[in-house]
């Protein structure tokens, strides 16, 4: 494995695999290695060598480090200044069963997003400015360290989410906010998905700025510690904000949803961890077989609960009830029976056996003119086709 | 006059035919060729720049702009995509051997849904429209770029358009969940739809902000939020830039963060002021406008956090608004500035670069130098929240030379704001305004990246051929 510790040595390894028209597996510390399909490649290219905080500007809300900087340093190095990483981005590490703390450049890579993601956006919404090598070896630079940018086309939102496919990237500027003073969470007990999408979908459409909105099923629930006392299902909506505002908003929303029944009130230290166990997916870490997650309009989300519910898979639901995760047997027939319940919504097979995320499309196979723009813009990146072949879909 | 690619020879050749063409594919007035009616479209909102298109066609179903695409695809007849024709950059200039594709017969909203809060609805719809259509639920489109009453949400998915309120709402690309679009090839594709981050490349991400060079974007699926029980403004002057920048740290650094945050540097105030009679310090070196949102409660007591910071820079002025009227007063100068410059001058130049907040001091002495060498009067207001920076340059145009200098000192500033560290245009777009600078910002390699894309979408540029890129000397 090549773990280069500087920029030029990831141009020296892209130029050297292209010259020999060597395919490079791409990753940061692998924490994601189940993730979509398995990379074939003869060697592996690591960024875990580039560390570091290159840009920290507290009052210009933002951060800049090298891709290989783990998550956790990251979200320390903004907390010193009382701020976050926007959009909660999950730590799948124990859900995916990687044995390494995953890197900025891979969330990125990912666009994994968290619960706040509803309310402020994704990792994708926040990626302010990228360099990267691209598989011609060039070094491209897109976006910067401001806040806003229109100049040219917006490659940062291109490669969040590429997982790699286009270019490797070496340094990321995030826009981080300041940590809300204070956190609450009203619980709904035993809500049907139905109801419960209802709730969330007027907890969000309210004035209160809601900031997390999710509904846990009772064997779900009953799987994270701080929800045990619920012995039920429970649809949660939190609420962050400066103390005076939390208190304020917390109450009228309570009242608001008083046709669902008597929320219960979470406080500042309850609510932080369990919003961190629907961020990691704590309800299914530990359970066998395959994980997916499924995006849908949330008003769909109870529909997509029953239909995986009938083939035998464990959900959950984030987002006011638009992300389902999901855990089940892992088979084609299962995996065909989520992505037909993700209907017009998207889906991505998230964890599975070699041989399963090998035979089955990882995330929806896209229409022709898509799927000609997707191999061309690969292309355009990475013309000898020589970076993360594969990754997610079959060919590219 | 701006540089334009060379025309096809072979379209200007068969314009009457292909206009017969394209009339074909068309309802009865949906295709303008007569010199006069074309007139109208020779500009946009840089009206410096002019070039009357080959024809206008003016389609009214997704089904018609494919099918003008696949006939320009055909025949080799370059597109330049229009809504509202509001740009500032000229991100809708004509070409003389291209035809202007005007969205704004497709206004019609299709759907609401409040229950997964969002809505689809044409191009061509208005971007205040799409708030008007949900307000009386109490909801809101978040984007609103000042020129909000007149442009087009297609126009702003392809600006990557943001206003005074992205500090808290995000911009355009922020705010989407889908777009229907007709490839350069004629195709119709959904991208997204009504649910949040599809998997795959992020094609709403890469199309938002592309200035109409990859796709004709016909359908919008726009989230729609709650709006806030309330809003209300203050004001704070101050007697220096530099102590001005530092509140806007201090704010900030308190965990604060505003709906809006706006800057007005001494000549912008005054220009605002004389137009408006808002009630602007004229003392002031630089003066803030805050927004905060909320409850009652809750107004007061971040505008009381916010009152106590400014407090600590010795304000010259501190206004802390007592009712939604005190409020627009206070927000009325700022959002007549564009009226104000035009009143002082009989013509402007609007800049929009983005800087780093914490190089503002230094960036507005340097403007301010520039002012002095150039002769001509600049007032800079400023979105401080976000760093993106409006130098509006005042000149006369029927003076050559004034116009000249006008161009080349906008020219100097957005060096000025990518070598501090900024970048070229935060919310305008690089259209034909910028397109020669591009070098300034990006290498020849970043700029290749970016053409191999645009060839991926559109392998024979016949889309704005002549907006964002440098012309290559070969083209």
């Amino acid at each position: 494995m090549n773990t280069p510790s500087d920029e030029a040595g990831v141009v020296a390894a892209i130029d050297d695999a292209r010259a020999s028209n060597t395919p490079l597996r791409v990753i940061g510390n692998d924490s994601k290695a189940a993730m979509l399909r398995p990379v074939q490649a003869a060697r592996t290219l690591s960024t875990a060598g580039l560390t570091g905080i290159t840009l920290h500007a507290p009052k210009e809300l933002i951060v800049s480090a090298r891709a290989g900087t783990t998550m956790a340093e990251l979200a320390a190095v903004v907390l010193s200044e009382n701020q976050h990483i926007i959009c909660e981005p999950p730590d799948l590490t124990a859900l995916l069963g990687g044995a390494s703390a995953p890197t900025l450049g891979g969330a990125v890579a990912a666009n994994l997003s968290g619960p706040r993601r509803v309310a402020w956006g994704a990792m994708r919404d926040h990626v302010m400015g990228i360099r990267a090598v691209n598989g011609s070896g060039e070094v491209i630079r897109s976006g910067g360290r401001v806040l806003k940018n229109v100049t040219g086309l917006d490659l940062c939102k291109l490669l969040t989410g590429s997982h790699g496919t286009l270019a490797v990237m070496t340094e990321i500027t995030l826009k981080v906010l300041p940590v809300p003073e204070r956190r609450a969470t009203l619980v709904l007990r035993g809500l049907d998905p139905v109801r419960a999408v209802a709730a969330l979908s007027k907890a969000l459409g309210s004035p209160y700025a809601v900031s997390g909105a999710a509904h846990l099923p009772a064997d779900a629930a009953a799987r994270v510690p701080a929800l045990a006392w619920a012995n039920a299902a429970v649809t949660l909506a939190r609420i962050e904000d400066f103390a005076p505002s939390v208190a304020y908003r917390s109450g009228r929303l309570r009242d608001e949803l008083r046709m669902f029944g008597d929320a219960e009130l979470l406080d500042d230290g309850v609510s932080q961890s369990v919003w961190a166990s629907v961020r990691d997916a704590l309800p299914l870490v530990g359970l066998e077989g395959a994980v997916w997650r499924v995006s849908v309009r949330p008003s769909a989300g109870p529909a997509v609960a029953a239909a995986v519910e009938a083939a035998g898979c464990t959900w959950f639901m984030d987002w006011g009830g638009g992300l389902i995760w999901i855990a089940g047997p892992a088979d084609a027939a299962t995996h065909a029976a989520i992505s037909r319940a993700a209907g017009s919504g998207t889906f991505t097979l998230l964890r599975a056996p070699d041989a399963l995320r090998t035979a089955v499309a990882v995330v929806p196979p896209e229409p022709a003119p898509l799927a000609r723009l997707s191999r061309a813009v690969k292309a355009s990146f990475d013309p000898a086709f020589i970076l993360n072949p594969g990754r997610i879909h079959a060919g590219l | 006059m701006i540089a334009q690619p060379p025309p096809r020879q072979n379209v200007l050749d068969r314009r009457d035919v292909l206009i017969d063409g394209l009339r074909g594919l068309l309802p009865p007035t949906g295709v303008i060729s007569e010199a006069l009616r074309l007139k109208p479209y020779e500009s946009d909102g840089l009206s410096a720049y002019r070039q009357v298109p080959l024809a206008v066609v003016l389609p009214e179903t997704t089904e018609q702009v494919a099918a003008v695409m696949q006939y320009c695809h055909r025949e080799g007849i370059r597109v330049v995509p229009r809504g509202a024709g509001t740009s500032l950059s000229g991100g809708a200039l004509p070409m003389e051997d291209a035809i202007v594709l005007g969205l704004m017969r497709m206004n019609a909203i299709l759907d609401i849904d409040y229950h997964d809060r969002c809505a689809v609805v044409q191009a061509g719809v208005t971007n205040i429209g799409i708030t008007q259509a949900v307000q009386e639920r109490g909801f809101f489109y978040a984007p609103d770029p000042s020129s909000q009453l007149a442009c087009m949400i297609g126009g702003n998915v392809n600006m990557n358009s943001g206003g005074a309120h992205c500090l808290r709402y995000g911009v355009t690309a922020n705010n989407l969940l889908g777009l229907k679009i007709v490839t350069a090839q004629g195709e119709i594709v959904d991208i997204g739809g009504a649910h949040l981050d599809a998997a795959g490349y992020d094609w709403l991400g890469l199309l938002t902000g592309s200035e109409g060079q990859l796709a004709v974007v016909t359908e919008v699926t726009v989230r729609i939020l709650r709006s806030p029980e309330g809003a209300r403004a203050m004001l704070a002057a101050f007697t220096g830039n530099e102590i001005a920048g530092q509140c806007v740290d201090a704010i900030i650094g308190s965990g604060i963060i505003p709906v809006a945050l706006e800057f007005m540097d001494r000549p912008a105030i005054h220009a605002c002021e004389a137009f408006a009679h808002a009630g602007y310090p004229l003392d002031a070196e630089a003066m803030l406008i805050i927004e905060v949102e909320g409850s009652e409660a809750e107004q007061d007591d971040l505008l009381g956090r916010i009152r106590d910071i400014c407090n600590r820079f010795e304000p010259i002025s501190l206004k802390v608004s007592q009712s939604p009227e005190e409020s627009l007063a206070i927000w009325k100068g700022r959002k007549g500035a564009f009226g104000a410059v035009g009143r002082i001058s009989p013509d402007y130049l609007c800049m929009d670069g983005t800087i780093p907040t914490s190089r503002l001091p230094e960036v507005l002495r340097r403007i301010g130098e520039m002012s002095a060498a150039f002769g001509l009067q600049v007032a800079n207001i400023f979105h401080a929240g976000d760093g993106n920076l409006h130098p509006l340059i005042m000149f006369d145009a029927n003076d050559p030379e004034s116009f000249h200098k006008a161009e080349t000192f906008g020219a100097d500033i957005l060096r000025l704001c990518v070598e501090v560290g900024g970048c070229l245009t935060g919310e305008h777009g690089v259209g034909v305004e910028k397109r020669d600078l591009m070098g300034v910002q990006f290498t020849e390699a970043e700029l290749n990246q970016q053409r191999r894309i645009k060839t991926a979408f559109d392998p024979d540029w016949t889309l704005n051929a002549n907006k964002v890129f440098p012309l290559l000397s070969a083209a």
